[in-house]
């Protein structure tokens, strides 16, 4: 391309939202587009302004951060100081045309009010406010709580313009170490405010309840147990006892939060089991008759179950109906006595299971469609394993040896793009919880 | 472990039983040429004469021989404990030798088999010897499908002792999985070293007979 060419390019860019303005207005959700928008592929050009108040600048930072790590929006940062250029002159209004120059399809106006925050959302096409609420904010500023009421902002925010709510508002459980050293830990979504969660020595394999209140998990090792440990209260309830020769593992919440489905691992192979999440007798989903059967995982509706099953002699992934009936090989494809195919999470939207398979000696992470079409990697740097989505449907949190030790990190499926979530090696194990609380 | 702890205490009394009778029978057959002279409970023989330096000489001689014979005696007794400990230290060890696996199989390799044969015969001459069985997998592969696969390996050397006339009560297993790895480290001497099922005494342990 000629520098002519390229000026010229540069020029029509910078132009179209003014040119396009009258023409071509169409309207992505909440707010205003100009020409033709992919809300896969392009992201909205976002203003945060800066925020009065005491810890306004903590505020700003995190919800500017929250909507960058969403990726629905490109924070667009601009030189604030002096206040008087985000005015319309002589008006009260914001200088519209200014951030439309900045090619900010929204900016967001946050101001300390007593109870907590006022939040003005702009949209910039129509050079008009476009939403108003006031958020109550927790006194203990900076808090754990409080945090999350801030994320609980951005996560509105975003739902504002894209009618989706974002996952600011969402902590990831996971474990760091390995054996009795094993701890259960539980960060934000941002990395911030992580926490040990108080399980029983060897307690691996967290899995949300669907509120977000509780945490299934087994011990590993001698005297193997399935626990649901409630995170107000830090007390672990057993929901089935020591067994001789016997370890259960990998619980997970069936969507309506009364049943934990889990695997029951014997000298007579690895069977599914359910119980009631308040305990009880255990019901037996899968008939393996010596092979392996473990990490279950629930389709969001509740009917079916994809896990990892080895009686083709290697790990596949399997889907059968909640009760165990109605059996079918998913990972049908490329059909390998070299296959491993393992940690299936199925996505909130339904429409995709991610999960792990060798490749070239190393594990990779790919998605497939729940009819078993379309499997696509998604990792190539390192050892990637045990994807686990968010309730967007659209990130998922990871491990990765990409740095050289285990970490774990967050992908933007629909990007490729990616981010390190925790700072201590031998991460791993991550388990996104639902959206949590808030309005 | 109360029946195995009065029955070493009933050991040792015979033990020193036979070891008094021995000393008494030793002391009959000695010369007593003159009359003895029993003063209290003290018995002195008195000596004189022409013949007197030989007595004292035969007696002495005795005397060297009897301090011999108990020396070594109590060497012998020494060497038999020493014997019979390295033989329960070997039963123990060829009870508790770690075997090995390929790489994500359960499968018993040729010398790992001849490893579990040696623990066989351990487990018959004690009957009241109990283990656990844990298998264990090195760090690749699913964190929690190596779980599955580390029961799956404790539990071939299960069926394979039962395969070869040992009670199943007697062993137990447990799964760590990619838990508890013996070897640090992300290469293939690591991985070989923690592919694996170990071996733990669980009862019956302190009095472990060779067969």
């Amino acid at each position: 391309m000629t520098r002519f060419i390229r000026a010229l390019v540069i020029a029509a860019v910078t132009a179209a939202p003014m040119l396009a303005a009258g023409a071509q207005d169409t309207t992505y959700r909440g707010i205003t587009l100009v020409g033709n928008y992919d809300p896969l592929r392009d992201k909205l050009g976002i203003v945060v302004l800066p925020v009065s108040g005491p810890f306004g600048d903590s505020v700003r930072t995190i919800i500017r951060r929250d909507l960058d790590y969403g990726d629905r929006f490109t924070p667009i940062d601009f030189d604030a100081s002096d206040p008087s250029v985000l005015r319309a002159a002589g008006g009260t209004g914001l200088n519209y045309p200014m951030f439309a120059r900045l090619n900010a399809a929204a900016v967001v106006e946050i101001t300390t009010v007593p109870t907590g925050l006022h939040v003005a959302l702009h949209d910039v096409a129509k050079g008009q406010v476009l939403n108003v609420s006031e958020f109550a904010m927790p006194s203990s500023a900076l808090s754990r709580d409080w945090r999350m009421a801030v994320h609980h902002v951005s996560d509105e925010i975003e739902r504002w313009v894209t009618g989706q709510r974002g996952i600011a508002s969402t902590r990831i459980a996971y474990v760091r170490g390995t054996g009795s050293a094993a701890a259960m830990r539980i960060v934000d979504s941002d990395g911030a405010n992580e926490i040990t969660v108080p399980t029983e020595e060897c307690g691996v394999s967290p899995a949300w309840n669907p509120s977000g209140t509780m945490l299934a998990y087994a011990t590993c090792g001698l005297n193997s147990r399935l626990f649901v440990i409630d995170l107000a209260t830090g007390r672990s309830r057993v929901i089935m006892s020591p067994t001789r020769n016997t370890s259960y593992s990998t619980p997970a919440f069936m969507p309506d939060g009364n049943t934990i489905v889990f695997a029951r691992i014997t000298d007579s192979g690895t069977d599914l089991y359910s119980v009631d999440a308040g305990g009880g007798a255990a019901r037996r989903l899968t008939l393996g008759r010596g092979v392996e059967n473990s990490l279950p995982a629930p389709s969001p509706n509740g009917l079916r179950i994809v896990y990892v099953g080895n009686a083709l002699g290697r790990p596949e992934l399997y889907i059968m109906n909640a009760d165990g009936t109605n059996v079918e090989v998913l990972t049908n494809y490329e059909d390998s006595e070299k296959n491993y195919r393992s940690d299936p999470d199925w996505s909130p939207d339904g429409r995709s299971i991610a999960y792990t398979e060798r490749l070239n000696g190393r594990f990779q992470i790919r998605t497939i469609n729940p009819t078993g079409s379309a499997p696509k990697y998604r990792t190539s740097e390192g050892e990637n394993e045990q994807p686990s989505w968010a309730p967007d449907g659209r990130h998922i949190v990871f491990t990765s040896t990409r740095t050289g030790v285990r970490q774990l990190w967050v992908m933007d499926i629909e990007s490729g793009r990616t981010r390190q979530l925790t700072k201590s090696s031998g991460s791993r194990l991550g388990a996104w919880s639902p959206r949590l609380g808030g309005p | 472990m109360m029946i195995n702890t009065r029955r070493a205490a009933e050991f040792s009394g015979a033990l020193l039983f036979t070891v008094l009778v021995l000393d008494a029978c030793h002391k009959k057959p000695e010369p007593s040429p003159e009359p003895v002279v029993r003063s209290g409970t003290t018995t002195t023989t008195t000596v004189s004469g022409p013949n007197a330096d030989s007595i004292r000489r035969a007696e002495e001689e005795a005397a060297r021989l009897r301090a011999e014979e108990l020396n070594r005696r109590r060497v012998d007794s020494i060497n038999a404990a020493e014997a019979a400990r390295r033989a329960a230290e070997n039963a123990r060890l060829a009870l508790t030798t770690t075997v090995h696996f390929d790489y994500d199989q359960s499968d018993l390799r040729p010398e790992d088999r001849a490893i579990l044969d040696a623990k066989v015969p351990v487990l018959q001459a004690n009957p009241g010897v109990m283990i656990r069985v844990q298998g264990h997998t090195d760090e690749r592969g699913s964190d929690e499908y190596n779980l599955a696969l580390g029961q799956r390996r404790a539990s071939a050397v299960k069926r394979y002792l039962i395969d070869h006339g040992i009670a199943e009560s007697r062993i137990e297993t447990v799964t760590y999985g990619e838990e508890r790895p013996v070897a640090q480290g992300s290469d293939e001497t690591a991985y070989a070293q923690n592919r694996r099922a170990e071996f733990e005494i669980t009862a019956g342990g302190q009095a472990i007979r060779q067969p």
